[in-house]
């Protein structure tokens, strides 16, 4: 067994491990990690092994969580249901996107800002859409939190933490062993130049269309999730460029093209975050934007110093 | 609904869509030359309007009189911003581009507020409610006076690009950057004044559309995209088409507050976005 195999062991044992030693709050600090590692995993799929930069993976999210959000609360069907309508809807819009942008030979920069305009074009949508609350918003029924109905996804903080720690650890291997795959080396071609792998004879329309749809798909699985465990969605939160930015944040610090950098990076972001909280509340200076500033200074030192991510950098310092 | 009511509207709709341009404009300069896509635009643009709002309440000056001082601290903001961050970017990925850009609007947007808080601010100028009347049709005078302001700042900046030396000069650096390098020209100098320049935009820009709209700080996100959309639509890069991008941007808006609903508004702009992305990828006026 080599070392980064052992490693992983020991993370992931201590993972499963982790509720037992840790209290509510502990744990849905967890559960954040994990969910934007998810998120990030998903995203770099699309930028990190196959170079099409999306800024509007909010849109899968908020389709995602919605769908499936809204199935349960007109009609009571849970989300292990409404989980492939979802994703049969996002990946349907990503194919839409895709199709659109890679036919008509739009790349780098004018892509990433279609996918702002449809994640925006679509949150105004529901905004108007009464179907799902419209701007006041969607709300599932609070869960009661001591039991664990598994067949509705209503439960107690621990079942959201393994089922995303679940998540994360089949988007890691998949990813692992896409990277490994044809589709992986076909991808990083098209990543690192687009015209040389053309010329090579693979079909870059086809690979890039399978990375946006795959990345849709996992995407919209972390919209149920969220849906699920938030119990409300609304349009300006769930579909607005900041959200697409926040998923982006963690794979971009950890390390883009990286299977440990979206998880590093949702570690560092969360961690930072949420321990930026407590000091500021400690020292009294809950000024309201405050956080946000540092949150902003430590993500331009990063991108300036690091520009590959922490991960690379750690990485190499360890031998791995 | 009348005729005169659509016709106002319209009016209305087209000045203050050349204000839009004007910052718009901002954002193409900078993009046309140094190839780095502001993500920080509507964030700067409501440093300006705040910047405007303070000099209003502080020493009761005119918007139009502090658009010259405010567009000159942001000319020297720009060069320096991108002497000192954006310059070591300009050939790393787009990604790591985008995320700076991003790093320094969450940096602005919320410095506003932790300065400001989250209210409304405005100055309140005589002028504002009064208004010009041809017939049946009204023109508000502020709103005449700010796409005046705009029409000149682009006019100037268009006679600056096409014949001045220093213009020619930065106009070879976006030509073609190694040819810029070989007859000598300082080219990360030459993309400092740009920026400056496209800051410049931006200020005044704010300083006009203050006596248009409220601001808070979460216009600055939604000004960031309204830029993207407008120089999309009208060429990235092109001068013109930053202007008639910000018009046909701005008669939409206002066309769909009227007819349909205010809150729809922005639908149209990011629905003609998507339409010009896909049949003219290069915007009305541009080239690729």
């Amino acid at each position: 067994m080599n070392k980064q195999t052992l490693l992983l062991g020991i993370f992931a044992a201590l993972l499963v491990a982790f509720p037992a030693f840790a209290g509510n709050y502990l744990l849905s600090v967890a559960t954040l990690i994990l969910y934007f590692a998810y998120t990030g995993q998903a995203w770099n799929v699309m930028m990190g092994f196959a170079g099409q930069l999306s800024l509007g993976h909010a849109l899968y999210v908020g389709v995602g969580g919605y769908t499936a959000g809204a199935i349960f609360y007109h009609w009571g069907i849970g989300p292990w249901a409404g989980l492939w309508v979802a994703m049969a809807l996002c990946v349907a819009l990503g194919v839409i996107i895709g199709f659109l942008a890679f036919r008509f030979g739009i790349s780098g920069v004018y892509f990433a800002l279609l996918t702002i305009a449809f994640a925006e074009f679509t949150r105004i949508g529901f905004d108007h859409l009464d179907w799902t609350g419209g701007p006041g918003g969607l709300f599932l029924k609070v869960a009661q939190r001591d039991t664990w109905d598994v067949a509705n996804f209503r439960g107690p903080p621990l079942m959201y933490y393994y089922t995303i720690l679940s998540l994360t650890v089949f988007a890691f291997l998949l990813c692992f062993f896409l990277l490994k795959s044809k589709a992986g080396y076909y991808w990083q071609a098209i990543r690192e130049n687009e015209e040389a792998a053309q010329a090579l004879g693979i079909n870059t329309f086809r690979w890039k269309m399978l990375a946006v749809a795959l990345s849709a798909a996992m995407t919209s699985v972390s919209g149920v999730f969220y849906a699920f465990y938030y119990n409300n969605l609304f349009p300006e939160q769930v579909f607005s460029i900041g959200r697409s930015i926040e998923i982006i944040l963690g794979p971009v610090i950890g390390g883009v093209g990286t299977l440990f950098g979206p998880i590093l990076g949702a570690v560092v972001l969360t961690v930072l975050s949420d321990s930026l909280t407590e000091l500021l509340a400690a020292i009294g200076w809950e000024i309201p934007g405050i956080k946000q500033v540092f949150y902003g200074v430590v993500l331009l030192a990063v991108v300036m110093f690091l520009p590959n991510g922490i991960w690379p950098a750690v990485a190499k310092r360890l031998r791995l | 609904m009348s005729f005169d009511l659509v016709v106002n509207v319209l009016i209305a709709g087209t000045l203050t869509g050349l204000v839009y341009g004007l910052m718009a404009l901002g954002l193409s300069v900078i993009f046309g030359v140094v190839r780095v896509v502001n993500f920080a635009h509507g964030e700067m643009m409501t440093v300006a309007m705040y910047a405007a709002t303070v000099l209003f309440a502080m020493l009761g000056l005119d918007p139009f009189v502090v658009a010259l001082p405010v567009a000159a601290a942001f000319f020297v903001f720009g060069y320096l911003l991108q002497t000192a961050l954006i310059n070591p970017f300009i050939t790393r990925p787009e990604h790591s581009q985008f995320m700076l850009l991003v790093a320094v609007a969450i940096v602005m947007v919320n410095a506003l507020l932790m300065v400001f808080g989250p209210d409304a601010r405005n100055v309140q100028v005589d002028y504002q409610l009064d208004s010009f009347e041809i017939g049946k049709i009204l023109v508000d005078k502020a709103r005449l006076y700010a796409a005046a302001a705009a029409v000149l700042t682009a006019g100037g900046l268009f006679l600056f690009f096409k014949f001045s030396k220093t213009g020619k000069a930065i106009r070879a650096c976006a030509d073609n950057y190694l040819g810029a390098k070989v007859v000598g020209l300082n080219v990360k100098k030459y993309y400092a004044l740009t920026f400056g320049l496209g800051c410049v935009c931006v200020a005044i820009a704010g300083c006009a559309m203050v006596l248009l709209v409220d601001v808070t700080p979460p216009l600055g996100p939604a000004y960031t995209l309204l830029a993207f959309v407008i120089v999309i639509v009208g060429g990235l890069g092109s001068m013109g088409g930053a202007l008639l991008g910000g018009v046909l941007i701005g008669v939409s808006e206002a066309l769909a507050g009227l007819f349909i609903a205010p809150s729809a508004k922005s639908m149209f702009s990011f629905g003609l976005l998507i339409l010009v992305l896909l049949f003219r990828p290069q915007g009305l006026l541009g080239r690729r």
